[in-house]
């Protein structure tokens, strides 16, 4: 089996398909890097570069003073003392919370490309993994070999794991690398808040507490991970299925996208949960933003996403080790 | 000695959609020769061959491969076949080199020098380490060979071999095949539409039409039913009278009558014609050919 997954791996990168991954990755990194550097530059002309300690303290003191009035829930209560612990941090270890470091540019940038840029990523590998040994017709001479079909397609999707694997470790190390030369590698240990969870119109804040940054960081690559596996599935699927390599990206993408279009508009369609391409912000779930349609839950995103993932599989080996090749 | 048998064909059935492709076949190939599958166009032999090397499944029928059932055991059937279907599709951006080592790797215990060995018996030691993209049709015929020969196989597969090769080429690859089967003493299976091709290289030859087999015998058998006479007569109705009644008349070429070949009653024949005041201008053997048996057989079908 490692000669077989060996060779998937040889292909992928002959084809150049990761290094055209990781330059891509780069560029953008260093686009969204720029952008970014703009807006805390703009942000920090407005504030007054000197400010930032003083409002910080104003908040304090403001929360504490809501604080002591008695007319406040215990859950407010809570959630604010949880928010003052926050800025009692960034004040003692002098952090700008406007400014913020690799680790933060780098847990934002793995927020916004979780449910349409990494997908992408992954269809470049994924994509033409089986598509394109159809219609290069070299799948006649992989699939008369003294190996088991089932063996060549498990080679092939260890290797898709490999590779999305890779993918992500790049995004991180570009991310934090590139960014981290404009705002400082500094910001491991950011205390931030989480478990918020959006209840209709309100925000439940009773679960709150506070995470240190590298934890969050963690926690957010590993659900990316987990979409980007699931989303590697589905195309690899795709990819046993259709012999065309272009029709698979076209199907792909229109799924991905119909997502990102239908996340805005879906919220009365209750159904529409049980789709994948609904269900890809994972990461949403851990910074509180209200999902798209009332009571989808971490777990209930990630249960839809295993359910779409392993039918997936289960379809490429059933299909894959039947079929008729002419 | 008798030769073994290295496959067996037993009447196998193909049905796509509904239609039937092949019609239940049977046939066998002995070690050390070389069987020619003869067909026109859409005749079914690369459907055959796909069956053979397991990329499609037969609806019915049995396929062993050295004793192995190639449906229940696989690997140790397919272990014993080296083929080519088709054209010899390898991955354009690896090397010939590359290419050969990645198909080595999903076969266990092929050491480096059966590469190198293989690579010199196609003779591509020269552009073995160029891409592949790079390659000419030739010389993607001989890595396809190479990459079938990687595993030492017993059973040879080649579908339509001489695809796309200069006549010098063509004549390379007859000798080759020649040398494999008589020296190395493989089986091998060679399908074509170019009669010439396997008249000069096969022992045994299969004509297949509509997905079954006319007929399945030696070189030698069949081209000696073929021998033909063609007498150039006239008047011609009178002597394809006379002629009939002695013997079966083919056809007419213009003003040829083609008729068997029996040596012996030629002159009985002749005699008849001129005693009945038939002038017989010429009498000429034809040299027998696979062709006129071919078109005979098929009936010069279309494809349907
Ligand atoms: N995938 C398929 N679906 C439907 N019919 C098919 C398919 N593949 C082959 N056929 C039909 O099977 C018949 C035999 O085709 P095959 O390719 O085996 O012919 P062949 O003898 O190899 O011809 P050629 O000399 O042109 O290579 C043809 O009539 C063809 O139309
Ligand atoms: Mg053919």
């Amino acid at each position: 089996m490692s000669n077989l997954v060996y060779n998937e791996m040889l292909k992928i990168v002959r084809k150049k398909r990761l290094w055209v991954i990781v330059a891509i990755v780069a560029v953008l990194v260093a686009l969204f890097t720029y952008a970014q550097y703009k807006r805390v530059q703009e942000m920090q002309e407005r504030l007054g570069t000197t400010d930032w300690r003083t409002q910080l303290q104003q908040q304090i003191i403001d929360a504490q003073n809501r604080l002591n009035s008695s007319s406040i829930s215990d859950e407010w209560r809570k959630y604010l003392q949880i928010r003052l612990k926050q800025q009692q941090y960034y004040l003692e270890h002098d952090i700008n919370p406007s400014a913020p470091g690799a680790p933060t540019f780098m847990r934002m940038f793995i927020e916004n490309a979780i449910d349409l840029f990494l997908p992408l990523l992954v269809m470049v590998v994924a994509a033409d993994l089986v598509s394109s040994e159809a219609s290069g017709g070299t799948i006649k001479l992989l699939l008369t070999r003294p190996v088991k079909r089932g063996a060549v397609l498990l080679s092939k999707y260890i290797a898709l794991l490999l590779s999305i694997s890779f993918i992500l470790l790049t995004v991180a190390f570009l991310s934090y690398f590139i960014s981290g030369a404009v705002f400082g590698y500094e910001g491991w240990r950011l205390p931030l808040l989480t478990g918020f969870v959006a209840q209709g119109e309100e925000l439940n804040t009773a679960n709150v507490h506070m995470l240190p940054q590298w934890k969050y960081v963690l926690i957010e690559l590993g659900l990316a991970w987990f979409v980007c596996i699931v989303v590697g599935t589905l195309t690899f699927m795709l990819s046993v299925l259709v012999r065309s390599t272009a029709a698979v990206m076209g199907i792909m993408l229109a799924a991905l996208i119909s997502g990102a279009i239908l996340s805005n508009m879906v919220s009365s369609w209750h159904s529409a949960k049980y789709l994948f391409m609904v269900n890809l912000r994972l990461t949403d779930y851990i910074s509180g933003t209200a999902p798209p349609i009332e009571g989808m839950t971490l777990g209930f995103s990630m249960t839809v996403l295993a359910v779409w993932g392993l039918a997936a599989l289960a379809i490429s080996f059933i299909v894959f080790t039947k079929r008729d090749i002419y | 000695m008798t030769k073994q048998a290295t496959l067996i064909v037993e009447n196998l059935r193909k049905t796509i959609r509904r239609k039937e492709i092949i019609k239940g076949i049977s046939f066998e190939l002995k070690e050390g020769e070389v069987f020619g599958f003869l067909g026109p166009n859409g005749a079914g032999k690369t459907t055959t061959i796909r069956m053979l090397v397991g990329l499609i499944k037969p609806t019915a029928g049995r396929i062993s491969i050295c004793g192995y059932d190639l449906e229940r055991q696989f690997t140790e059937a397919i272990r014993h076949i080296g083929c080519i279907v088709e054209n010899p599709e390898l991955y354009p951006y690896l090397s010939g080199w590359e290419n050969l080592e990645h198909f080595a790797r999903m076969v266990r215990d092929i050491p480096k020098e059966r590469i190198v060995e293989v690579v010199e018996l196609v003779g591509l030691q020269n552009r073995i380490h160029d891409r592949v993209s790079t390659y000419s049709l030739g010389m993607r015929q001989r890595l396809g060979i190479a990459q079938a020969l990687l595993g030492k196989p017993k059973v040879l597969i080649l579908d339509e071999p001489t695809n796309g090769l200069d006549p010098v080429g063509i004549r390379e690859m007859r000798g080759f095949i020649r040398f494999l089967a008589e020296t190395e003493g493989l089986s091998v299976l060679v399908s074509s539409h170019l009669l010439s091709e396997i008249q000069l290289m096969c022992d045994r030859v299969a004509i297949m039409a509509k997905g079954t087999l006319l007929r399945v015998d030696t070189v030698e058998h069949l081209l000696k039913e073929q021998a033909r006479v063609a007498w150039k007569v006239e008047p011609l109705e009178m002597a394809k009278a006379i002629l009939a009644a002695e013997t079966s008349i083919f056809r007419i070429d213009g003003d040829t009558l083609i008729t068997p070949y029996e040596p012996k009653k030629l002159s009985v024949w002749n005699k008849k014609l001129v005693e009945a005041g038939v002038a017989v201008h010429e009498i000429q053997p034809k040299l027998p050919t696979l062709e006129d048996l071919f078109i005979e057989l098929t009936g010069g079908e279309t494809i349907e």
